[in-house]
């Protein structure tokens, strides 16, 4: 029991201490008339507040209510309660916001601020209220939504910002748009609080147009609903009066086309429930980032026996096999909580524990395109925000080639998910489960991207090619079809993980059913802290924490 | 006696082997633990983690699960006795307790068989030697022609010599067929023509044979006891009278309403039956109690101690396993006639894995959860022994107890986490209760049976107790028929589960997701709003036959303090300020409209893919209510295991019945692909999907442990 409830409850078996010197007497007189008055008095003016509050909590009133409602969407405060941990307070921020300032009503000035704990941490909740002008932005919208931010980035808390509105209220534009405290600063706050290592988590349930799909566009991470949330910088009226296009917005910033295609979004969900659901798993795994402790939780075995990896993987390379059967046999509880599942799916991304210990996996599924690049590239920034150690299962041949490819940009793609393992501000550790061939060795963190630990089960191999496009390629610099022969038996041999290990480019060749228990004990020593006495981070020969940033992304 | 006794008195063993397992191994361990006898037990490798394992002070694995491949290979067990240095081996019942192939292996190796003589055990297994030797000795029969003369006229006569109402049932017969009650004269022979008429056809043979009907019979059984000195004894009688499925559910001693002197005519009739096939150590002769006439008829002798065997301890304050050791280390018993107690009264309730109302069927699962009563008693507490005239040896009318207190005895074998009657039978534990009267012990039994919870499996506690609640239970007028002449009464309708109990399910889900109270303010403050604002949480809750959900709000108004709301239907319940706090994770104290009470709920999820349920017990009833999952997680098809690839898996250990498909078969959703068996009770397992089948895992007669993949189908692709 709370020490604040110990006291407050009156058949509590502690007394309370009148006789501590430090405490103040009561003097007053509670049946004099001019208490008796006074107290009247600010009864009176709390019942009406307490009127005046509920009233604004109803937003928008019953019709808009009842319209959200058969669309099968859960109301702004629904929304609210489910996505806050049950039984948390909520300290909710000016409730009373607009009230009385414009000639119409706009209960809360449209939006629902406060502080609320989400999976066991303290966020800043921005909900927008659809049934309130279709959650369109005044400027004491805006005020509000930028004093919330002010306090998440004061207290350093992540933000959640639940996403349904149409943007600026046209006729307020000039009190809405231009001035430095105006629209423009949400965006410029959640820039900065995410360079200051402070997550921005967006759910898009409903329309998100114009200024307002900046918010999940510049947001961390972000979720949205199928068949109901989207986001276009302009709707298909003004689309086909700029363009002459007709798209209905469904194709034209749907959930299934932005989080497949265009990647804006990164989670897909059935429904607002379920994009909460995602939501709360985001913030949990939010590692040290917002300034808390990573949680290390009680390891649990997967649910799939380890043995089972030799039937998955085999030994002939050239069968394709999905890597999250790999990962349900390593991961606490065969629990993978994936990242941009329907975009770049040649490669795999997400959060799991191991032995208790968070970890973010970058797993192959097939040829790196330049989607799978910038997936994989958006993943180990979060890591690196988050401060969640990255684990590399390697199964790859390399990046597309081709004119398509090229045109496309595979290079400058590629060249960022390079970029961003070699300046990843977290330990990595990396498991070659088949093949490592090309630059795919390097985006996927090989030995010249010092890993803390590189390990290689027997079936693996690393060269700079795979075996067809060797003789390939050798037809075309040799005309010597023996020396073909030779090179090529020279290079296959070269390549096995028992030349590899024998020369020490890993750390070990370890049975794939070895592998949790390896990379447990790996990540155990990767989460003491630095500056620990005997870690001197200036000797480090590796640079995987130093928080310098990743220079220059080459876009 | 039992002093003088003492000096000729030959050692026990130093160590015996229970070839059994479950509660009468650990029963007879406890035993041989008290008399400092060092005990090994044997076990399946399905039992490996069993109770009965690790309370011997040796145990080893003798096969797979099966019991044909473990429990009754006689070969396996004397090889353990041999490595062991077993002198002796008890062998509980069941499996091989009545086997004489096994008394004479055992005599044959050099080893006491704890029980009777192979004789006896094959004269007893034989139902027409044993009625012959039976009459021979006097022991009553149920009257009867069972000759070849097949005349009408002949048997008409013959029925009138034995008695109205007979029973005519064909010599080949069985199921019923053939079977024919008949009350008068008249009516016998049109019976007769019409049940030749049925033999005839169903079996190719019209013989019959005619027997006394008994119309309302008891099943009453004496426990006897004999030595090798030729010392044999009645320890008095038990009625099992209630049973279902021709099994006993619940049993009793002394039979009630029994007289002093019918009782000592059961029992010399009894002990008359033991001599009769020289019988040595524990045996059951059961007889046929007409309620009408207050005749009693032989129906067969158990050889071995049977499973009811606690009501007689407690009775007479007996330790039924240490005679058993005595008689077979060769010592006399340890009473005579004239010395047996007769206190108080005792009943034995079994608790099975089962569904009462689906016919008894068992059930069988893992016990998740099992609370059971806290037993006053391992033993029977000791009586005081007082000698009888010799005259009144057998005629005794029970003693009032001076036990302050009744004795509950929990007998099991298994703790939660257990499989229950998957492999083997589905008996769950017995509840053994001692009372000065027979009003007394059914007191005590109703208030065990209240404590006795068991999530995980279906069980028939509920039936129990509102059986031993039943108005012609509790006046003692029981018969064999009893269950089915009192359906209506013993199977009240269910109804819809009271707002109550919703509520007090809906409490626990929220106080159970109650944030631990930490440091931060954060959470201490639970669910603190401001403006007038309040917090409200909504739990669903779902009956078991999904009918329309229930809503229950429920808001906090202080630490301790709950407004609830329950909306099933067009119904509202409103309850304000009910105090509720989780005393542990299973316990759930509320006080509600100022009765407080303290109820046990148990969260469990079947399987991985079900939706959680909750299991209240509140009084002597138990509610199950599920907490459905979120439709988006069912539409995501929240089990992983079955997840669209068309692997099939065993949901629970089972042996394959049958294998409907071979590899490269195409298959349609919903067609029957592999049938399993778990207890008695078929599970077909159908295609998830369309497609080939790419694997078969599995085959005919073999046992599979549960998540064994049986079937792997190929999905189609679908074009579109």
């Amino acid at each position: 029991v709370s020490r604040l409830f110990r006291q407050c409850r009156p058949q509590s078996s502690t007394r309370r201490a009148y006789d501590h010197p430090a405490v103040l007497p009561s003097l007053i007189s509670t049946s004099s008339p001019e208490f008796v008055a006074k107290a009247e008095a600010m009864d009176t003016l709390i019942a009406d507040l307490d009127a005046k509050m509920a009233a604004a909590r109803l937003g928008g009133g019953e019709k808009a209510i009842q319209r959200m409602k058969k669309a099968g969407k859960k109301l702004p405060r629904e929304r609210l309660s489910l996505l806050l941990d049950p039984h948390t307070p909520f300290l909710e921020l000016s409730q009373l916001a607009a009230h009385e300032v414009y000639s119409e009503s706009v209960p809360g000035a449209g939006i629902i601020t406060g502080i609320g704990r989400i999976s066991g941490r303290e966020c800043v909740v921005v909900v927008n209220d659809a049934t309130v002008k279709g959650g369109s932005y005044y400027p004491l919208t805006v005020k509000k939504h930028l004093r919330a931010q002010e306090i998440a980035q004061e207290h350093g808390l992540p933000c959640v910002y639940i996403v349904e509105s149409g943007g600026a209220a046209l006729p307020h534009q000039a009190n809405v748009f231009p001035d430095k405290e105006h629209f423009g600063r949400i965006f410029y706050n959640m820039a900065q609080m995410s360079a200051l290592g402070i997550p921005q988590i967006a759910i898009v349930h409903g329309i998100s147009v114009a200024g307002g799909a900046y918010v999940p566009a510049m947001a961390d991470e972000n979720i949205i609903v199928r068949e109901q949330g989207r986001i276009f910088l302009a709707g298909p009226p003004l689309v086909k009066a700029a363009t002459g296009e007709e798209v209905d917005e469904e194709t034209l910033g749907g959930g299934q086309m932005h989080s497949s295609e265009s990647g804006v979004t990164d989670h897909l969900a059935r429904d607002d429930e379920h994009a909460i659901a995602i939501a709360r798993e985001i913030v949990g795994d939010l590692g040290k980032a917002g300034g808390q402790e990573i949680p290390v939780l009680p390891p649990e075995d997967p649910l799939y026996s380890a043995s089972e990896l030799h039937g998955i993987v085999g030994t002939d390379l050239r069968q394709a096999f999905d890597m999250r059967d790999v990962i349900a046999r390593i991961v606490d509880g065969s629990r993978f909580r994936e990242f941009k599942k329907e975009y770049g799916p040649t490669i795999v991304t997400g959060f799991a524990n191991v032995h208790g210990y968070p970890v973010g996996i970058v797993a192959n599924n097939g040829i790196l395109f330049s989607q799978s690049a910038l997936k994989a590239t958006h993943f180990m920034q979060l890591c690196s925000q988050r401060q969640i150690p990255l684990l590399f299962l390697v199964n790859v041949t390399g990046y597309m080639v081709g004119s398509k490819a090229e045109r496309g940009g595979i290079a400058k793609d590629g060249a960022k998910m390079v970029r961003a393992v070699a300046c990843a501000d977290v330990p990595k550790l990396t498991v070659i489960v088949g093949g490592s061939y090309g630059a795919g060795n390097y985006g996927m963190c090989g030995r010249a991207y010092s890993p803390r630990f590189l390990w290689m089960w027997p079936n693996s191999k690393v060269s700079v090619m795979g075996p067809g496009q060797l003789s390939q390629v050798m037809a075309t610099v040799s005309k010597d079809p023996t020396k073909h022969a030779t090179l090529k038996e020279e290079i296959e041999e070269q390549s096995t993980a028992l030349y590899a290990s024998a020369r020490l480019w890993d750390d070990g060749i370890i049975k794939p059913t070895d592998t949790r228990d390896a990379v447990g004990l790996a990540l155990a020593l990767a989460a003491r802290k630095r500056g620990q006495p005997g870690l001197r981070r200036e000797s480090s020969t590796t640079w995987d924490g130093d928080a310098k940033g990743f220079g220059v992304f080459r876009m | 006696s039992s002093a003088s006794s003492l000096k000729g008195r030959k050692p026990h063993f130093d160590k015996i082997l229970i070839a059994n397992r479950g509660e009468i191994a650990c029963r007879v361990i406890r035993t041989a633990k008290k008399l400092g006898i060092r005990t090994v037990a044997v076990y399946s490798e399905a039992d490996a983690d069993a109770l009965h394992v690790r309370m011997a002070d040796e145990a080893y694995c003798i096969g797979p699960a099966p019991s044909a491949q473990s429990y009754l290979r006689i070969d396996k067990i004397i090889d353990v006795c041999k490595r062991s240095g077993a002198q002796a081996v008890h062998p509980g019942y069941g499996f091989i307790s009545e086997n004489a192939g096994f008394a004479r292996a055992l005599v044959d190796a050099g080893i006491v068989f704890i029980g009777p003589p192979e004789s006896a055990i094959v004269s007893m297994g034989s139902k027409s030697e044993s009625k012959t030797i039976m009459a021979n000795a006097g022991v009553p029969v149920v009257p009867g022609y069972h000759g070849s003369n097949q005349d009408p006229d002949f048997l008409a006569e013959q029925a009138e010599q034995i008695g109205f109402p007979v029973l005519i049932k064909a010599t080949h017969g069985g199921g019923g067929k053939g079977m024919r009650v008949v009350h008068t004269r008249a009516g016998f022979l049109p019976a007769l023509e019409s049940a030749r008429r049925e033999a005839e056809k169903s079996f190719g043979n019209g013989a019959v044979l005619v027997e006394r009907f008994v119309e309302r019979p008891r099943h009453v059984e004496v426990q006897v006891f004999a030595a090798a000195d030729g010392g044999c004894v009645s320890l008095w009688e038990r009625d099992c009278s209630v049973q279902r499925r021709n099994q006993k559910i619940i049993e009793e001693a002394p039979a009630p309403g029994l007289s002093p002197e019918i009782r000592a005519e059961l029992s010399e009739k009894a002990v008359a039956a033991a001599r009769a096939v020289g019988y040595l150590g524990a045996g059951t002769v059961e007889f046929i109690f007409d309620k009408d006439t207050e005749k009693f008829y032989f129906m067969e002798m158990n050889t071995r101690l049977q499973v009811e065997h606690p009501v007689t301890e407690m009775i007479t304050g007996l330790d039924l396993v240490e005679w058993q050791l005595e008689v077979a280390a060769g010592n006399p018993l340890p009473l005579n006639q004239e010395e047996i107690p007769l206190v108080g009264h005792a009943f034995e309730a079994r608790i099975y894995a089962e569904n009462p109302r689906n016919q008894f069927l068992p059930d069988s699962g893992k016990l998740a959860y099992l609370s059971t009563p806290t037993p006053t008693h391992a033993f029977a507490p000791a009586v005081p022994i007082t000698a009888r005239s010799a005259s009144e040896a057998m005629t005794v009318a029970p003693v009032v107890g001076a036990m302050t207190a009744p004795s509950v005895r929990v007998e099991q074998g298994f703790e939660a986490g257990a499989q229950i009657g998957v492999f083997y039978d589905s008996m769950i534990a017995k509840l053994v209760v001692h009372g000065r009267d027979r009003t007394e012990a059914l007191r005590a039994l109703r208030g065990a049976l209240e404590e006795y919870r068991v999530v995980g499996v279906s069980t028939n506690v509920e039936f129990l107790r509102t059986l031993s609640g039943h108005e012609a239970f509790v006046a003692g007028d029981v018969e064999t028929g009893f269950i089915p002449k009192h359906e209506a009464s013993l199977f009240p309708a269910v109804g819809e589960p009271d707002a109550e109990v919703l509520a007090q399910a809906a409490l626990y889900v929220v106080l159970r997701e109650r944030p631990q109270l930490t440091a931060s303010l954060w959470s201490s403050l639970a669910a603190r709003r401001f403006g007038g604002d309040v917090y409200e949480r909504l739990i669903t809750l779902q009956t078991d036959d999904a009918s329309e959900p229930i809503a229950v709000h429920v808001s906090p108004r202080a630490q301790h303090q709950f407004d609830v709301t329950v909306r099933a239907g067009d119904s509202e319940r409103v309850f304000c300020n009910i105090s509720a706090h989780l005393v542990d994770s299973t316990t759930l104290s509320v006080t509600i409209d100022g009765a407080r009470r303290s109820t046990t709920v148990v969260a469990h999820a079947p399987s991985a893919s079900a939706s959680e349920r909750l299991h209240v017990f509140h009084g002597s009833r138990k509610t199950t209510l599920h907490l459905p999952a979120p439709s988006w997680l069912l539409a995501l098809g929240g089990d992983a295991h079955t997840a669209a690839r068309g692997a099939l898996r065993a949901p629970m250990p089972s042996v394959v019945v049958d294998v409907r498909v071979n590899v490269g078969d195409r298959v349609q959703a919903g067609d029957p692909v592999v049938v399993l068996e778990s207890m008695k009770t078929e599970t077909v397992l159908r295609a998830l999907v369309a497609g080939v089948v790419r694997a078969v895992g599995c085959k005919k007669g073999e046992m599979v442990e549960e998540g064994r993949e049986l079937v792997d189908v190929e999905p189609e692709e679908v074009s579109s």
